[in-house]
């Protein structure tokens, strides 16, 4: 063969290094970027993408036109103004948006920390679009869908078991969906015994999820929040001063989105049963504790689950999930109906439940998901799912010792302590010693194909990011990940611009957040912008 | 605050050459000619002028071009910094050469509000200058604090110097920008240098906020720092009893409650209401002793200077003797989440000068920081 | 069910299981063991015994064969003829749905920021717009839960607006429905049934009226209703609440939007519905999205709970940003400050309706509509003919569903559903609970799938069935 030739004239091939060089890490990374207009853009007048059937000849000869006869003020004047596109320039459109978007399958998302991105396997999402899924309407008689009325009586003594409650539904749409459907439970157990006026209070913690005191707002009552000490900790005596005769429940994730588990929660719980106060467990952080220890143990009344954090349901780029709640036998009465039985070999869905809080969403829960959380467990039984709590709980410690190593970061509270789940860090001092936010930390690292969640609001520890690995990534994904920390770290320090200019490298740059808080301008849908703008004609 | 499209924004430089020259050589401050004497020789290096530089080099970087009409004080107090940075400026006002004063200050920024009109202040020291601001300007203009000096607790103050010039260059770009009140506080200057601290609630500047990037969330965007103060206030006056004296501290919370109650409110001090009237404003502590006297009365306060103090910061009014009146389980305290959460997890605390009011007032408190929202929080004396 | 021995090796969906990797861990991070990260947990609290599940299927094969199994036992409506829908619907889905939502980015993301994530956002901005010219409104939400959730969602927001208690509710409602609302507005509001006319199924206006107070937030109303009937007296209805200066929610089913005019043309103030019938498989009733449409009014859109995606200008012209709008809701309404909440709901759904609606085009939807129809008043003049049977609403306009009442035939709807089984149709939902006032009736649902042999075939069987 012929030696390499150097640079020539005409035609000039490149000589590359041999062998190949190294990669860098991080990795030389660039999104996707296609500049893609807005579907209205695309539209060409007289394009289909799809053909409905069109109505036989027999009957049109039969009954004619009854859209014509339709009264003026309930027939649709014109056609809607949707756009019209041949179908290959819609398959076109939303194939360039998805390369537009990341996902746990292209990313180590392990930065949306208290999200659980774990893997959702492709076998289950290739079984629910059998058509014995995917094709089944909800009304059919009982004896046409004993096949999924078992699979999801099934998952519910699954749930149970890991839980330790005595009865499941699987009916919330995801998890603040099951908060609220245990709080319209335990609202209707203390109206059951005529407290409800006395019992308007709910306690929770400022760790835990938002939705806690949201939902509990929603259905009527008055909420209380813990702060925690010094140590992360919600306290003891915090809680003794807020609980009283007027205490409905106590509300609480543990452990807490900050990756702390308190260990005292079993007097938590007394403390506010002997008020007679009920106690739901918000278990959307169970990953790292499954088959270690359970809300039953520790006394709640109710709990929940989120089957699209721990249980590896997709999250669908934000939903569908599904929401599991868990009751003890006493809170069964008020389960939102129908409820799954099984008579004999018989399974049939039950309405007949008088003191049920009634129809929380259409039907019976978001299938699909139930199907796959069912396939999963089943997948992994007992022995997988203590690995599963396991390797979590070590890549999230390992992740953390890894992280501290940054200049700039730190993990407020608990000090020295190991975390479950999830760790919330600071970059205070970074901020402080750079003026870079924690957001523009979370922008810059778009540049490198992934990305981190601060916090939810109010931002008790400053600065913030939670990262939650999961079991999920391996050491090299978890040791590639920090390696992007810490790249995007220490450009803070030494060119701070560039961080806060940030993404260079991702779909598009950084947005101007103006328009979207002044009325004049902000355009929730294409008409409203091209109206505000004067780009429309009409 | 935005200017009209077109015209660039003018924004008025003030600087504190001296601000903070005392704290790396061990002195508390830099008020008094005596103290400025003493750092200089013992080798201190004023850094209000390196750090207003690094706040304009943000700005310059962050505005469009012709974007900002600079005005700036003379020599170190803003010629000078504006031209370090790159910046060009129109120098507005005189000083006599030598040592500037804090009567330069406040001289020249009362001109660049009332005279030159100036869009927005940026101004550079500590503390004392945001005293010295706030008595040049008041609430007439917005104002940004670039952060110099060593004893700063006012918010009106940006977090570092480049968070200050990208406000301005937010300001010059047009955005709309919400306007907060910022608590000015000053130290008495002898008694801090003595050992102990007894802040004075001065006065509130309005300071743009900047609208932190909102990262895509799964959870509810927070009802917003208006809308929780109208909800403490509906909360406070919905549970008001009648007959009942309420004694209202100083903030902008407080204010609230009184805004609900259709009463006017003493910003830096505390007023008396009773039955939705208005008994006593800007009382002193011995009007406050005759008020519950009267009847039975309760307490509405809120955490003043970022220590989070319920009492013995800038409410002294309240003294030790109108609380053993009033009774621990009359105090009412009203905060925003983001007013407790912005405390770090330090407990509230209490300073009354009466060690025993001061345990009595200690332990867990159910703190108002919402309609119907309460959070339990740790109180220390 | 027993529980496992001891795997060897990692599963493949733990990278770090393998003990090898987990002690090379646990030695980095200064841990004998991993009970050591468990410390936090007390000992009265661990469950100390394996969970009882079953033993694992740890192979691809075997799972797939114990759940095809399990599903083998169920009856799909691609097996039988099915004439069910009552708020879920068989449409075509058509495949470029199916592809765009079984694609890796958008099925496996999250909450990104719109850098990494500009894929959704501008998808999910693409859907509103679409769903914006079909209701002929500027502010969509990023889907809700589901419909039921939404018109839960609209009258509480009617009711912040107007600072009113209470809602007066069209009493053709499904009963479901109506319990998720009496559930979801409690404790602070009331719900009031309006009367509906028995002759066409239509809300009485005359019965709202005399309903009306000035504690009415808001009028509640469905077209086409649950029980398949077009509203003619929209107008009519916004006057009676905008007189008593309370507002109008209309909720309305998309697929219909082709051929019936939008609520906002006569008078709605808020819209909202289910976006099932976009694209979207029937999932034994497991896949919805709940929409909620307004004027851009910030009075409106203050009250939102749903995220609403705005689009924004980068540093770079010409390219598209997104965002979140009014990302800071105000309110007088300060009870109810937190503005419900907001979670996990339906996005992927939402993208699946935007490539629905771009597929259909302007055109589609129109044919979509009017085949409806057509087909629909084919069926009704079919049924129409058997002895016994009366249509209770002959006479007013539906578009895919109508009420067929068996009262006259002597036999109630489920002894006639269970003859049509054993004769491969799903026949029409049972609604002799929930309307006893209807007597035995049934509600049958036809769309564009539904061929003129299927729907002669129904009237064939259904004569049978009877006679």
């Amino acid at each position: 063969m012929s030696e390499p030739r150097g640079t020539e004239p005409h035609g000039a091939e490149p000589v590359g290094a041999w062998p190949i060089g190294p990669k860098p890490m991080p990795r030389r990374f660039h999104q996707a970027r296609w500049d893609e207009p807005i579907i209205f853009e695309l539209s060409q007048p007289g394009s289909r993408g799809v053909l409905p059937p069109p109505v036989e000849p027999g009957i049109l000869d039969a009954v004619g036109d009854p859209a014509a006869a339709l009264p003026n003020s309930v027939r649709r004047p014109r056609s809607p103004a949707l756009p019209e596109l041949p179908q290959l320039h819609v398959v076109r459109h939303y194939a360039r948006l998805s390369q537009e978007n990341l996902g746990v399958d292209l990313n180590i998302d392990v930065g949306q920390g208290t999200c659980t991105m774990k893997y959702s396997p492709k076998v289950n999402d290739q079984l629910v679009r059998d058509p014995k899924v995917a094709d089944l309407h909800p009304l059919q008689d009982a004896s046409t869908v004993q096949g999924i009325l078992e699979l999801l009586w099934r998952l519910e003594r699954f749930l149970q078991e890991i839980s330790g409650m005595d009865r499941v539904t699987l009916q919330p749409g995801a998890g603040s969906a099951a908060i609220y459907t245990n709080v319209a439970m335990i609202r209707a157990y203390h109206a059951s015994r005529g407290d409800a006026a006395v019992r308007d209070e709910v306690i929770t913690t400022v760790f835990s999820h938002p939705s806690n005191g949201a939902c509990a707002k929603t259905a009527g009552y008055k909420v209380i929040t813990l702060y925690p000490d010094a140590d992360g900790y919600p306290e003891l005596d915090a809680l003794k001063a807020a609980v009283s005769e007027r205490t409905a429940a106590l509300l609480i994730t543990n452990p807490e989105d900050t990756g702390i588990f308190n260990p005292r929660i079993e007097e938590f719980v007394r403390v506010v049963r002997e008020a007679g106060g009920l106690c739901s467990y918000d278990q959307a952080n169970a990953n790292g504790i499954l088959g270690i220890t359970r809300a039953r143990e520790a006394g709640f009344d109710l709990c929940h689950f989120n089957l699209h954090k721990t249980f590896s349901t997709p999250h669908g780029s934000g939903g569908p999930g599904a929401g599991a709640c868990g009751v003890t036998q006493e809170l069964a009465p008020f389960l939102p109906v129908p409820t799954v039985e099984l008579d004999g070999d018989e399974y049939r869905l039950d309405h007949d439940r008088p003191l049920s809080v009634g129809k929380i969403r259409p039907w019976y829960g978001i299938v699909p998901n139930l199907v796959r959380a069912y396939a999963w467990i089943m997948s992994l039984g007992a022995q997988g799912l203590r690995e599963v709590a396991e390797t979590a709980v070590l890549n999230n410690n390992y992740l953390m010792q890894q992280v501290l190593r940054i200049r700039g970061v730190s993990a407020p509270y608990a000090t020295g302590r190991r975390r479950i789940e999830q760790v919330r860090y600071s970059w205070e001092e970074l901020a402080r010693d750079t003026g870079v936010h924690s957001e523009d930390l979370g922008i810059r690292a778009a540049d490198f194909g992934t990305h981190y969640w601060t916090s939810h609001h109010p931002w008790v520890v400053p600065e913030p990011m939670t990262l939650e690995p999961t079991e999920s990534y391996s050491r090299t994904d978890l040791d590639e990940y920090v390696a992007i920390l810490r790249r995007v770290a220490q450009e803070a320090y030494d060119d701070p611009e560039f961080v806060r200019t940030a993404p260079h490298a991702s779909t598009v740059h950084r947005a101007d957040h103006g328009p979207l808080d002044d009325p004049e301008r902000w355009a929730v849908t294409w008409r409203a912008y091209r109206r505000k703008t004067g780009l429309d004609a009409r | 605050m935005a200017s009209p499209s077109g015209r660039p924004v003018r924004i008025g430089l003030v600087v504190n050459p001296i601000a903070g020259v005392g704290g790396r050589v061990g002195l508390k401050g830099s008020d008094g000619a005596e103290i400025v004497a003493r750092a200089l020789a013992l080798g201190a290096v004023p850094e209000s002028g390196a750090r207003t530089v690094r706040a304009l080099e943000r700005l310059r970087s962050e505005a469009p071009a012709g974007s900002v009409e600079l005005l700036a004080a003379p020599g170190p107090m803003g010629e000078e910094p504006a031209r370090a940075a790159g910046l060009p400026a129109r120098v507005v006002g005189e000083i006599a050469a030598g040592a500037t004063t804090a009567e330069d200050t406040r001289r020249i920024a009362r001109s660049m509000a009332e005279r030159e009109a100036v869009d927005v202040l940026l101004f550079a020291g500590g503390d004392g200058t945001a005293a010295d601001v706030l008595a040049a300007v008041g609430t007439s203009v917005p104002v940004i604090g670039i952060p110099t000096g060593v004893k700063i607790h006012s918010a009106a103050f940006a977090v570092t110097p480049e968070a200050a010039g990208k406000l301005a260059a937010m300001a010059a770009r047009g955005a709309r920008l919400r306007v907060a009140e910022a608590e000015v506080l000053d130290l008495d200057e002898d008694a801090y240098r003595r050992g102990s601290v007894a802040p004075r609630l001065i006065g509130y500047l309005r300071v743009p906020q900047e609208r932190r990037l909102v990262q895509a969330r799964k959870s509810p965007s927070p009802a917003g720092e208006a809308l929780a103060l109208e909800a403490i206030a509906a909360d406070v006056v919905e549970g008001m009893e009648p007959g009942r004296g309420y004694i209202l501290g100083p903030g902008t919370t407080v204010r609230a409650v009184a805004e609900r109650l259709g009463v006017p409110k003493t910003l830096v001090g505390v007023d008396a209401v009773r039955d939705g009237a208005l008994v006593v404003a800007d009382a002193s502590e011995d009007d406050l002793l005759g008020f519950v006297g009267d009847g039975p009365a309760a307490i509405v306060v809120t955490p003043i200077g970022g220590q989070g103090f319920i009492f013995g910061r800038g409410n002294q009014q309240i003294g030790p003797a109108v609380l053993r009146r009033v009774g621990r389980e009359h105090v009412i305290v009203v905060a925003t989440p983001w007013k407790l959460a912005s405390l770090g997890g330090l407990p509230l605390r209490v300073d009354t000068g009466d060690p025993d009011i001061d345990r009595s007032l200690a332990g867990d408190l159910r703190v108002t920081t919402g309609y119907g929202d309460r959070a339990v929080c740790r109180v220390v004396a | 069910m027993a529980s496992d021995e001891e795997p060897v090796g990692a599963h493949p969906y733990i990278p770090n299981s393998g003990r090898a990797v987990r002690e090379a861990m646990l030695e980095a991070i200064g841990a004998s063991d991993i009970e050591e990260l468990y410390a936090d947990i007390p000992p009265s609290l661990r469950l100390g015994r394996p969970l009882d599940l079953p033993a694992p299927l740890r192979s691809e094969a075997e799972l797939v064969r114990h759940v095809e199994g399990l599903l083998a036992r169920n009856t799909s409506t691609r097996e039988v003829l099915s004439f069910l829908g009552a708020g879920c619907y068989a449409h075509h889905v058509p495949a470029v749905c199916d592809e765009v939502n079984s694609r890796a980015e958008f099925l496996t993301a999250y909450a990104g920021e719109p850098y990494e994530d500009h894929g959704r956002f501008q998808a999910l901005f693409e859907y509103a717009s679409m769903m914006g010219e079909l209701l002929e409104m500027d502010v969509v939400n990023v889907p809700t839960y589901d419909g039921f959730q939404a018109s839960a969602t609209s009258l509480r927001m009617a009711s912040r607006i107007t600072g009113r208690p209470s809602v007066l509710v069209a009493g053709s409602i499904g009963r479901d429905k109506l319990s998720k609302i009496r559930d979801y507005l409690a404790p602070d509001m009331t719900v009031e049934l309006v009367r509906f006319s028995p002759a066409t199924g239509e809300l009485d206006p005359e019965a709202l009226r005399a309903a009306m107070t000035q504690d009415v937030a808001a009028v509640y109303v469905e077209s086409p209703s649950y029980l398949g009937v077009v509203e003619t007296r929209g107008e009519d209805i916004a006057g009676i609440a905008h007189d008593a200066r309370a507002l109008l929610v209309a909720a309305v089913d998309p697929s219909t939007l082709g051929v019936l005019r939008p609520p906002a043309e006569w008078g709605a103030d808020i819209a909202c519905g289910e976006i099932q019938p976009l694209g979207l498989h029937q999932h034994f009733g497991g896949a919805n999205g709940g929409f909620i449409a307004t004027h851009d009014d910030p009075r409106f859109v203050m009250e939102y709970p749903s995220r609403l995606f705005g689009i924004t200008p980068t540093t770079v012209e010409g390219e598209y940003g997104f965002g979140d709008v009014a990302y800071e809701r105000t309110s007088f309404a300060i009870r109810e400050e937190g503005k419900e909440w907001v979670g996990t709901a339906a996005a992927l759904w939402g993208i699946t309706a935007g490539v629905y609606l771009a597929l259909m085009g302007p055109q589609g939807m129109v044919e979509l509509g009017e085949g409806m129809m057509a087909r629909t008043r084919y069926a009704m003049d079919r049924l129409a003919e058997i002895p016994g049977i009366r249509l209770p609403f002959a006479g007013s306009h539906h578009v895919k569903e109508f009420a067929v009442d068996l009262t006259a035939t002597g036999r109630t709807v489920a002894e006639v559903d269970a003859a049509l089984l054993k004769r491969g149709i799903f026949g029409g939902k049972d609604l002799s609970a929930e309307f006893p006032e209807l007597g035995q009736s049934a509600l049958f649902c036809v769309t564009e799938v539904h061929t003129k042999d299927d729907l002669d075939r129904l009237a064939t069987e259904m004569e049978a069935v009877l006679r």
